[in-house]
């Protein structure tokens, strides 16, 4: 195992892939699995949007206009924009906590195949012609009489995939509480690890809800288990309850790790300490509390009754109080820095004017009264784009190009971001600031088409016009992608020139032990501390130079959630086709087979000896 | 590049001003065009919450852009190295207070018009004689189309709904199949027709219809219930209580009539035969008919909720159901009937009325 660049086989390669465990190829993984869903979803929105050109157009059928908006909603939130999130989480947070792995980088890999087999059985619907079609809430008494295998394929996919980032959040938790370099108090932690933290702790505790409601819908619609139809006793707004108990919490989970990365951009390109740290950080595990507490504001015209949506208002209106005070301590960091206007500083300049809409429609929609009159039209549809998109798109979008560096050794184009930027800028803002409009002019969401002379043409020509441009931002920067990687011109530790965290002070890309001597921690900030102080390389090391134990990797993984997607089908198949028992059987036994493998076969890992590293240290110029 | 760029704000200003300016929307469907209390009341609402809103976007604007413009590094320097703040306490609790203050302002009216919106311990009260105070309509969301009941009075019709104005008028709401929402965005917020449970709410409707465009209010279905959701449209016709009143009595006067098989045209004969096993022509009844209850058709505005309310519309939609409103429970006629027998029966139906 030696870091010198060998050329190594195709096969080599992709077995390297397979099997890896090592957290910042992992990283790299999650994001290729979420970019590929990510088009797969944002393809389903511009039929989405071109159905609703003009009126009456019969571009698709009402049946596969209900199933692309379902495809788009879980296809954006489970498979794009979560992956995506947890691949910055896996490339960034250990080396900002100075540490060399995760706490399990087994089950590291494990949560990543599960997603990815997950989304992949999720989307196979789309082979067999069946596909979930009740929305991306699947409410039940629809998803209960929605024919054919589309539910199936949204209840076990999801199933799948949720097992993935329930691990995922566990580890991550782990991590962050054992595995912090000597010095890393709580308080000195960078804030996108400490997102990830209260990100990883909300997974930790929404998610086992969302799998008890997908089991449930599972055993409903495949074994007859009767939880919600209500002529056997059942009750569908059970469902409800339970998918928004998961499902408030999930859209935090969404934006606090977008926070923490533009709170890290506004540090480095103010070239500035974060501005109330504390706070900051308070506002974090404040919003994540809140996040528990207001899910029946998605069900305000349910019919709870005036007391339950008088209590779910007000809890609603305080979240915006811990979210002004990020917004407002982000700005103090600009005030009086020295603002440096780079590709992710732009996206993170664009997200403040955007999420403050989207709060502000938040608060609004929070206002139980008058959601009676928004609810479920078009100014549902703006204000969550504003805020997904806004904040969490915006997110990833400045994530990428801020850690593409740290990832990859390469700079992506910054002319070219900054097309992408004000294409999908100016696109996303000509998209949905009209839809506020539809909203109140009386157009309901999730309609496949809609009559003329409802006064609502023009402002959806205008919203499919901003779409086609997003669409270009996007194109643009898969091309910025491709040519910077053709191209691959390498860079130093710090392209940007102004890091201030650990990730900052070692290679781009990390070598494969991250850090030669685990660092030495002296403050908030610890990089831009040292070399204040004149230690150009930016780490003290708390370690003398020495031995590395190292994971080894691992195809059982693979294996696992190889088995556990093979059972669904035999799951989905087993009450029409013969062979559905069987398979279902073989499936989880090839599970279990892979488990009892990894628990009988004592896998110790190896050792990095010190004459490699030293090595390294010197062929590198030494990271000291 | 800076021109250029004050330039953009300034169009994009422009721009965002022309959508306000846009209007409010269309009398018989925007929120933004109140015809009811509960609407107006909502639309308050919206005017108070828009503004704080506004006034929390406009202070964020503006510490936003100084920012932007008076700390740029071209401004000050390559090798500038701003003063490292740690935070301030004062600034924390500014905008912590001030937030808490503006959501308070907004929480008290949210309490009180949530509690003003679910009273309806009116909805059982009866005079001296039993007879109840208030008009009553039993809602029933069915796939594709709304059924309403007024249990006092003893008559059903269907997707189109017929209210005096100036008065309460309460609603039990409920979904016969999947689950569905009640909406007339001119005259209030919504309410969710639920599977299990009825739900119940009021609206008072201030304005008369018949000035509108289509001489109705729209209604909506709010929530997703499959294929046709887009085409769940109902409407509302409103009426001064005299009108109302004459309005009841037609209705109650079709379950008089009787069929003369022998005096009857080829269209009612055919309709006797094949349509009548779902749809009533007589409004005398109760809610649970499998098809909407078509006594007065003819006064309609609309064929299935959404189509044009001629001949020519309803032969079309007899003869092919599912094209125009997919998965929707009625069968096409199309290969059962000729045209001659298809435009017999769309003559009879638009011949039933109550108020010509």
């Amino acid at each position: 195992m030696s870091s010198v660049a060998q050329k190594r086989g195709f096969g080599a390669t992709l077995w390297d892939w397979l099997t890896t465990v090592d957290h910042k190829k992992i990283g790299i993984l999650y994001l290729l699995g979420g970019g590929f869903f990510f088009i797969v979803g944002g393809i389903e929105a511009m039929i989405i949007r071109l159905q609703l050109l003009t009126p009456n157009n019969d571009l698709v059928s009402a049946g596969i206009f209900n199933q692309m908006i379902t495809m788009h909603g879980t296809t954006m939130i489970f498979l794009a924009a979560m992956p995506i999130l947890i691949g910055f989480m896996n490339a960034i947070m250990p080396l900002q906590i100075g540490a060399r792995d995760v706490a399990f980088p087994f089950l590291n890999s494990l949560g990543f195949w599960m997603f990815m087999f997950g989304g992949i059985f999720l989307n196979l619907s789309w082979f067999f012609g069946q596909v979930p079609d009740a929305g991306w809430t699947s409410y039940a008494s629809l998803a209960l009489v929605s024919e054919g295998h589309g539910v199936d394929f949204y209840a076990i996919g999801l199933q799948i995939a949720g097992g993935g980032t329930l691990m995922g959040g566990i580890n991550f938790l782990v991590t962050i509480i054992n595995m912090r370099a000597p010095g890393m108090t709580y308080m000195r932690m960078p804030l996108f690890t400490w997102t990830t933290f209260v990100a990883s702790a909300m997974i930790l505790f929404a998610f086992p809800p969302l799998t008890v409601g997908l089991f449930l819908l599972t055993f409903e619609r495949m074994f007859g288990g009767n939880f919600f139809d209500h002529t056997m006793g059942g009750n569908t707004i059970i469902w409800e309850h339970i998918f928004w108990i998961f499902g408030h919490p999930e859209v935090y989970i969404l934006i606090l790790p977008a926070f923490g990365i533009f709170s890290e951009i506004f540090s480095i390109f103010s070239r500035k300490r974060l501005f109330g740290y504390s706070a900051m950080v308070f506002a974090t595990v404040l919003i994540g509390f809140l996040g528990f507490m207001v899910w029946a504001h998605h069900m305000f015209t349910v019919g709870l009754g005036p007391t339950a949506n008088a209590i779910f208002s007000v809890a609603t209106m305080a979240i915006a109080i811990p979210t002004g005070v990020k917004i407002f301590n982000w700005l103090l960091t600009m005030w009086g820095g020295s603002i440096k206007i780079t590709t992710p500083m732009l996206w993170a300049l664009g997200f403040i004017p955007t999420f403050v809409m989207g709060g502000v429609t938040g608060v609004m929609l929070g206002t139980a009264p008058l959601d009676y009159q928004l609810h479920d039209t078009y100014f549902v549809v703006a204000h969550f784009h504003y805020v997904i998109v806004g904040g969490t798109v915006f997110g990833i979008l400045a994530g990428l190009h801020l850690y593409w560096p740290k990832m990859f050794g390469t700079l992506l184009n910054e002319m070219l971001g900054k097309v992408t930027f004000w294409f999908f800028f100016i696109g996303f803002h000509l998209t949905f600031l009209i839809q506020h409009w539809l909203g109140f002019w009386g157009m309901p969401r999730r309609v496949f088409t809609y009559m003329d002379g409802q006064g609502w043409n023009s402002s959806n020509l205008i919203s499919t016009v901003g779409a086609l441009f997003m669409a270009i931002g996007i194109t643009v920067l898969v091309y910025n992608i491709i040519v910077t990687s053709v191209k691959n011109v390498r860079v130093a530790n710090d392209p940007w020139g102004d890091g201030r965290t650990l990730e900052w002070a070692i290679e781009s890309p990390p070598l494969y032990y991250n850090f030669a001597q685990t660092p030495l921690v002296r403050g908030l900030d610890t990089v831009y501390i040292e070399k204040m102080e004149g230690n150009a390389s930016g780490l003290t090391p708390a370690e003398p130079v020495q031995d590395i134990h190292m994971p080894n990797g691992s195809f059982i993984p693979f294996m696992m959630s190889l088995g556990l997607f093979i059972a669904g089908f035999g799951a989905m198949y087993r009450a029409e086709e013969s062979w559905g028992l069987p398979v279902l059987i073989f499936g989880l036994l090839w599970t279990f087979i892979a488990m009892a493998m990894r628990s009988l076969k004592d896998d110790l890992g190896y050792y990095v000896k010190k004459d490699e590293i030293l090595r390294d240290m010197k062929r590198k110029g030494g990271q000291k | 590049m800076m021109k250029g760029l004050k330039k953009w704000r300034l169009f994009s200003l422009l721009a965002a001003l022309t959508v306000f300016l846009a209007g409010c929307g269309q009398e018989e469907l925007s929120t933004l065009l109140p015809a009811g209390q509960v609407g107006k009341d909502q639309f308050k609402l919206l005017m108070l919450s828009s503004g704080i809103m506004l006034f929390v976007i406009v202070a964020v604007m503006v510490i936003y852009l100084i920012a932007i413009v008076r700390f740029r590094r071209s401004k000050l320097g390559e090798d500038h190295i701003p003063e490292q703040v740690e935070g301030s306490h004062t600034l924390e609790l500014v905008w912590t207070v001030i937030p808490v203050l503006l959501v308070l302002l907004l929480a008290v009216p949210t309490v009180y018009y949530t509690y003003k919106f679910s009273n309806v311990t009116a909805m059982d009260v009866v005079d001296e004689e039993g007879n109840a105070e208030n008009l009553v309509v039993d809602v029933t969301a069915k796939l594709y189309w709304w059924e309403f009941e007024y249990p006092n009075l003893g008559i059903v019709t269907a997707q189109e709904l017929v209210v005096p104005t100036d008065e309460k008028v309460y609603f039990n709401l409920i979904a016969a199949d999947v689950k569905h929402s009640f909406w007339i965005p001119a005259i209030g917020g919504k309410l969710d027709t639920n599977v299990e449970n009825v739900n119940k709410f009021y609206l008072t409707f201030d304005k008369e219809s018949k000035d509108l465009k289509d001489g109705v209010f729209y209604g909506k279905c709010a929530e997703l219930c499959g294929p046709s959701h887009a085409l769940m449209d109902f409407k509302v016709k409103t009426l001064p209580r005299a009108e109302f009143d004459k309005w009841v009595t037609a209705m109650k006067a079709t379950g008089e009539e009787t069929t003369d098989v022998a005096a009857a045209g080829q269209g009612e004969e055919l309709f006797q035969q094949s349509c009548i096993g779902c749809h009533a022509t007589s409004a005398v009844g109760e809610s649970g008919a499998v098809g909407p209850n078509l006594a007065s058709f003819g006064d309609r505005n609309r064929i299935a909720g959404f189509m044009d309310h001629d001949q020519e519309s309803l032969v079309e939609w007899l003869s092919d159901t599912q094209e125009h409103k997919p998965g929707n429970l009625m069968p096409s006629f199309g290969e059962q009937l000729s045209d001659e027998e298809l435009n017999a029966i769309a003559e009879y139906l638009m011949s039933l009325s109550v108020e010509k």
